[in-house]
């Protein structure tokens, strides 16, 4: 069980703002919550590092490899034609069908990643039950900060959110 | 040239009524959900007309399927018809919404933000369509599948040497691709639909469709690098497509046909084409939808300049081919250059270079730029202009080959023309079914653009 302080900020400059300076006054930020993606954000709640865009190579090439071994098999193994002695294996000719699945491999292997990484689809989630949450998709900008066990730390937590700016403040277990 | 300064980014792409957040969500949902705020009546004719259409289209079908490829004006020399004309326009017009989305979006133009759903829209149903008519042009549309690779018992194999393979991959690939793009960048809109539902229906149906979407900075953060990855490589595959239709051409031995120029020709007219209809969909949007706040007329102004640019280059393209017919010498290609000037296209022909080569040189006045209607229009005729460069591009070659006494003229029968027709209406259900489902303008990318215009 974890327990979150969320605060609400009126916008997007404010709460990356809060969202980057929380850590050097010493709390952690664990997430933020907004309408559109905002620059910077993921960095300051501390989530980086995708291996969307590696998967999406590794996939991608691994699909373009598999379309070509089938061309080769198919036209210089098992179905040669010696037409007016042209090569069996003719890469320039075979590298379309390679390229146009493998770009679409790609694409699949990224939203496979895209996915894993977002723990998506996952209808359900916890936060879902705090009250307004359905403004995030619309205009609310959320920050969830690891709440302090310590009364007192709780206490200067809030203090320190509502001088940042936020405008309401949840303590929320999940 | 106007010395005054430009007015602040903001002001250019809204209005004030579409200038924050909720209002951006309010104008966008209100017709899904609560049925608000849009020409339903409009809606509800079109949709009618759109429906008879498409039986239409469904009768075609059939009669061609009953009774063969016969029914088309096709003869013993001019072999590819309508249909193959019919595909080329429709795949350029698939091409470009998502050749647009993703351009835009790498090349940071954020204007982009209110068209590129319904240009990513108009891709999928585009390509869709493309994709039947070389079907329906087979003698034999039962056996299409033969284009697959498959284990079979006369243990044959697609020639992979064949540029029609190559279309095949490239189509079905690129029709995946798009679904894929168009619907990852719907999911935030789908999670703000699912929370802006008052009643249980639209809100399991859009809540299922947008996978439990939190808008958390995780989410966001992946979402983006796989957005823009998805973009940089469309832009290859749709650049390739094109290429490969042009390749259909290019790689026979025909007159006006094996030329180099093919495949970037076929790139620039299918993006030509594309924007025409971008334009001619964004003032329907706007209009049914009241979008007026979030569609202002200088996206039809840039829209414009963009597709001057492409008509000049389609102009110098024309000339090209001109050129490369008398300096190659060849007395066939020489011959058909005269033919398509005073042969029996030859009104065909003139029309064509009017449409995409003249007409549009009115873009360079700001005063049409700036007015809906003349964009509109000009971009209608952009898109005869262009469905007539892809017939001639058929006609003109295969009446007039090697061999005179092959010469003859094609003559559209009935069925020609209901299926092209009857195939717009095809798209316009398909286009007005989605308008009623999914959100027409990307909410996320809207509400973005005004956080950053207004923190510049």
């Amino acid at each position: 069980m974890t327990e979150v302080l969320l605060a609400e900020f009126p916008g997007a400059a404010a709460l990356l703002e809060t969202a980057r300076k929380a850590r050097p006054a010493g709390y952690r930020p664990l997430d933020a919550f907004t309408p559109f993606a905002v620059e910077g954000l993921a960095e300051a709640v501390g989530a980086g590092g995708s291996h969307v865009r590696v998967a999406m190579f590794i996939g991608g090439v691994a699909i373009a490899a598999m379309a070509y071994a089938t061309e080769y098999f198919s036209a210089v193994i098992d179905y040669p034609i010696n037409s007016g002695g042209r090569p069996l294996n003719a890469w320039p000719a075979f590298m379309l069908f390679p390229f146009a699945v493998g770009i679409f491999g790609a694409a699949v292997s990224g939203l496979i990643a895209l996915f894993m990484h977002s723990g998506l689809p996952g209808l359900h989630h916890a936060i879902f039950a705090v009250p307004g949450f359905e403004r995030v998709s619309q205009d609310a900008f959320l920050l969830a900060l690891d709440s302090p066990r310590d009364e007192a730390e709780l206490q200067r937590a809030r203090d320190w959110l509502r001088e940042a700016g936020a405008l309401a403040i949840w303590e929320i277990k999940t | 040239m106007s010395l005054q300064a430009e007015p602040p980014e903001i002001e250019r792409w809204t209005e004030p009524p579409g200038r924050s957040y909720l209002a951006i969500s309010e104008l966008v949902a209100a017709p899904l959900l609560e049925r608000r705020q849009w020409r339903w009546r409009a809606w509800w004719i079109a949709f009618g007309i759109a429906s008879g259409l498409t039986l239409i289209m469904a009768i075609c079908m059939s009669w061609l399927f009953a009774t063969g490829v016969g029914i088309f004006g096709n003869n013993t020399t001019i072999v590819w018809g309508l249909p193959i004309a019919d595909y080329v326009w429709w795949i350029g017009i698939g091409n470009a919404g998502t050749l647009i989305s993703s351009m835009l979006l790498l090349m940071r133009q954020r204007w982009r933000a209110s068209i590129n759903r319904f240009a990513e829209a108009m891709t999928l149903f585009a390509a869709t369509i493309a994709g039947l008519f070389p079907i329906m042009h087979l003698g034999r549309p039962e056996y299409f599948y033969w284009l697959l690779p498959y284990p079979n018992t006369m243990v044959v194999w697609p020639q992979w040497r064949s540029a029609l393979i190559w279309d095949f991959w490239a189509i079905s690939s690129y029709i995946l691709f798009s679904i894929l793009f168009w619907y990852v960048g719907l999911i935030p809109d789908l999670a703000t639909l699912r929370d802006r539902a008052k009643t249980a229906f639209p809100r399991y149906f859009y809540g299922a469709l947008a996978l439990g979407w939190r808008g958390s900075a995780r989410h966001w953060y992946f979402y983006e690098h796989y957005h823009l990855t998805m973009a940089c490589l469309a832009v290859p595959l749709v650049v390739s497509l094109h290429s490969v239709v042009g390749m259909d051409f290019a790689a026979s031995l025909m007159p006006g046909w094996q030329e180099s120029i093919f495949p970037p020709y076929f790139v620039v007219g299918a993006m030509y084409s594309g924007f025409a209809m971008v334009v001619l969909l964004t003032a329907l949007v706007r209009w049914g939808f009241n979008l007026q706040p979030l569609i202002t007329a200088e996206h039809f102004n840039v829209m414009a300049k963009i597709m001057l640019a492409a008509s000049i280059i389609m102009g110098l393209s024309y000339l090209t081919e001109w050129f490369a017919a008398w300096y190659h010498g060849e007395r066939a290609e020489r011959w058909l250059v005269g033919f398509e000037f005073t042969g029996g296209y030859a009104p065909v022909y003139w029309c064509m270079l009017l449409f995409n080569c003249i007409v549009p040189q009115l873009f360079w006045f700001v005063r049409i730029r700036c007015s809906i209607v003349a964009v509109v229009v000009i971009a209608i005729l952009i898109n005869v202009g262009m469905w007539l460069e892809r017939i001639e591009i058929v006609w003109n070659t295969l009446s007039h080959d090697f061999l005179p006494s092959m010469w003859r003229i094609f003559i559209p029968t009935f069925w020609d023309w209901a299926l092209l027709f009857s195939s717009l209406g095809f798209f316009g259900f398909l286009y007005l079914l989605l308008a009623r489902i999914f959100p027409m303008v990307s909410m996320h990318e809207t509400r973005r653009l005004i956080y950053e215009e207004s923190h510049q």
